[in-house]
C-alpha cells in the first residue's frame, strides 16, 4: 500500500517535471544577467574566470551566507555526536602497513600544496576556495586512514576556521567604512587581468574561503572519525 | 537522434531526481535515505548546469586572448550550483551525524522500528 | 560526441538503479560514489570545469569517505 501510494506520488511528479524539461529548450540562451556578467565582470571585477567573478564579486554577500550555513552544519555536527560520547576509552586500533603509513606520509604535502595552488589561482583558472578546501580536507582524510592515531588538534582547526571568516567579514567591512562605497566593495587596485596578483579582494577572500573550507571539512571527519574509534 | 542529442543531459537529470525520490519515499533504512538524497542532490545539479549550456559555447574563463565573450555558457548556474554542492555536504554530514546518534539510541536504522519516526 | 554523453547518462542511471537496489549499504555507497563521478564528467562535458571540480573532489571523494566513516559506525548491511 505504502508503495503503491509513493509510486503513485512519484508518477505525478514525474509528469510536471518531465512536461517542464520538455518546455525549456537545450543549448540556446543565456539569461540577461549572465550576459551581463560575460560582458562587464572581467572590466568590473579584473578576475579572468567568471565564475569566480560571479561567486566572490557580485554575489560574495550569498557566499558569505553559505559559508555560514557550512559553519553552523559543522558545529551541528559536533553537537550532535558530542552528547553523551565522552566515554572516554580508545580501542588500540592495528596500525596501517608500512607501505600505507609511508605513501601518505610522502603524499600529504604534496596534496596540501596542490589544494594550495587550486585556491590561490580561483580567479585565474577553474577552481577556487571550495574545490581546494575540499582538496585540504581530503589531504587529512588520508592522514587518518594511514597514519592511524594521528589527529589534527582541535585548537588549530578552530582557530583557522575562524580567522578564514574574520577576514572575510573584515575586508567586507573595510569596503563599507573606508572605501566608503558598499559591503564587499572591490576596493584594492585590479591590477592586469591573467596576472596573479590582480582582481583586488578576490584573491584574498578565496584564499580565506579555502582555509576556512578545508578547516571545516577536516573537522567533520575528525568529528565523525573520532565517533567511530 | 535528434531527440538524444537535445535531451540527453534532461533524461539523465530527470532519471536521478525520480530515482532519488524513489529511494527517499520507498526505503526505511537511514542511510539508503540519505543516499537518495545525496542522488537527487546531484540530478538538481545536472539539470541546473544543463540550462545554462550554450551549444558551441566556451567555459566562461578568459584564459587567453581572443575568446569571443558572445559564445560563453552562462555562469550564473555555475556559480549557484558550486554553493549547492557544498551546502550539500554540509547538509549530508549533519544528517548522518543524526543517523549515528539515531542508531546509537535505538541499536536500529530500520524506520519502522523507530518509534518516535513512524509516520 | 552525443553517444558518448549518451554513454555515460546510461551508466550513470544504471549506477544509480543500483546505488536503490542494493542491499548492502556499502555497496551502495560506492554505486553512489559512480553517479557523482560520471556527473562530474558530464559538468565538464557541459563547459563548466569549476562545477566538474567540486564534484569530483566533494561529491565524490569526500561524501563517500563521510559515508563509509559513518557506516563502520552503524551495521552495513539493510535489514
Amino acid at each position: 500500500m505504502r508503495i503503491f501510494l509513493s509510486l503513485v506520488v512519484l508518477a505525478v511528479i514525474a509528469v510536471g517535471i518531465g512536461k517542464t524539461l520538455m518546455e525549456i529548450p537545450f543549448g540556446e540562451d543565456t539569461t540577461n544577467v549572465g550576459g551581463y556578467y560575460i560582458q562587464s565582470g572581467r572590466d568590473d571585477t579584473g578576475a579572468a574566470n567568471i565564475v569566480t567573478s560571479v561567486v566572490v564579486g557580485y554575489r560574495a554577500f550569498d557566499t558569505l551566507g553559505e559559508v555560514t550555513v557550512l559553519f553552523v552544519a559543522a558545529v551541528g555536527l559536533g553537537a550532535v555526536l558530542a552528547v553523551g560520547s565522552a566515554s572516554g576509552r580508545r580501542r588500540d586500533v592495528e596500525p596501517a602497513s608500512l607501505v600505507l603509513y609511508t605513501g601518505c606520509r610522502f603524499l600529504f604535502p604534496l596534496i596540501l600544496l596542490f589544494g594550495a595552488y587550486i585556491f590561490i589561482h580561483g580567479h585565474l583558472t577553474p577552481g577556487g576556495g571550495f574545490q581546494g578546501g575540499a582538496i585540504v580536507a581530503s589531504a587529512f582524510l588520508l592522514v587518518y586512514l594511514g597514519c592511524r592515531g594521528r589527529r589534527i588538534r582541535h585548537g588549530w582547526s578552530k582557530a583557522t576556521e575562524s580567522l578564514g571568516g574574520l577576514v572575510f567579514v573584515g575586508l567586507g567591512l573595510l569596503g563599507l567604512t573606508a572605501a566608503g562605497h558598499f559591503f564587499l566593495s572591490n576596493y584594492l587596485p585590479k591590477g592586469t587581468v591573467n596576472h596573479l596578483f590582480s582582481a583586488g579582494i578576490i584573491p584574498i577572500i578565496y584564499v580565506a574561503i579555502g582555509f576556512k573550507v578545508g578547516a571545516e571539512l577536516a573537522g567533520v571527519i575528525d568529528d565523525l572519525v573520532e565517533e567511530s574509534e | 537522434m535528434s531527440f538524444l542529442e537535445s535531451y540527453a543531459y534532461y533524461v539523465g537529470a530527470f532519471g536521478l531526481i525520480l530515482i532519488g525520490l524513489l529511494v527517499i519515499l520507498v526505503k526505511r533504512n537511514l542511510i539508503k535515505i540519505i543516499i537518495g538524497l545525496s542522488i537527487l542532490d546531484t540530478g538538481v545539479n545536472l539539470f541546473l548546469i544543463s540550462v545554462g549550456y550554450l551549444a558551441s559555447g566556451t567555459a566562461p574563463i578568459f584564459s587567453r586572448e581572443g575568446i569571443d565573450s558572445g559564445s560563453m555558457v552562462d555562469p550564473v548556474p555555475q556559480a549557484l550550483v558550486l554553493t549547492a554542492i557544498v551546502i550539500g555536504v554540509a547538509v549530508l554530514a549533519l544528517a548522518l551525524g543524526l543517523a549515528v546518534r539515531l542508531y546509537q539510541n535505538y541499536g536500529t536504522l530500520d524506520m519502522r522500528k523507530i518509534k518516535e519516526l513512524k509516520w | 560526441m552525443i553517444i558518448l554523453v549518451s554513454l555515460l547518462v546510461l551508466l550513470m542511471l544504471c549506477a544509480a538503479i543500483a546505488a536503490l537496489v542494493f542491499r548492502d549499504l556499502l555497496a551502495a555507497v560506492i554505486a553512489s560514489c559512480v553517479v557523482s563521478l560520471l556527473a562530474s564528467i558530464l559538468f565538464y562535458f557541459l563547459h563548466a570545469p569549476d562545477v566538474a571540480m567540486a564534484e569530483a573532489s566533494i561529491g565524490a571523494a569526500l561524501v563517500t569517505a563521510i559515508f563509509v566513516i559513518a557506516l563502520g559506525r552503524t551495521r552495513r548491511y539493510e535489514e
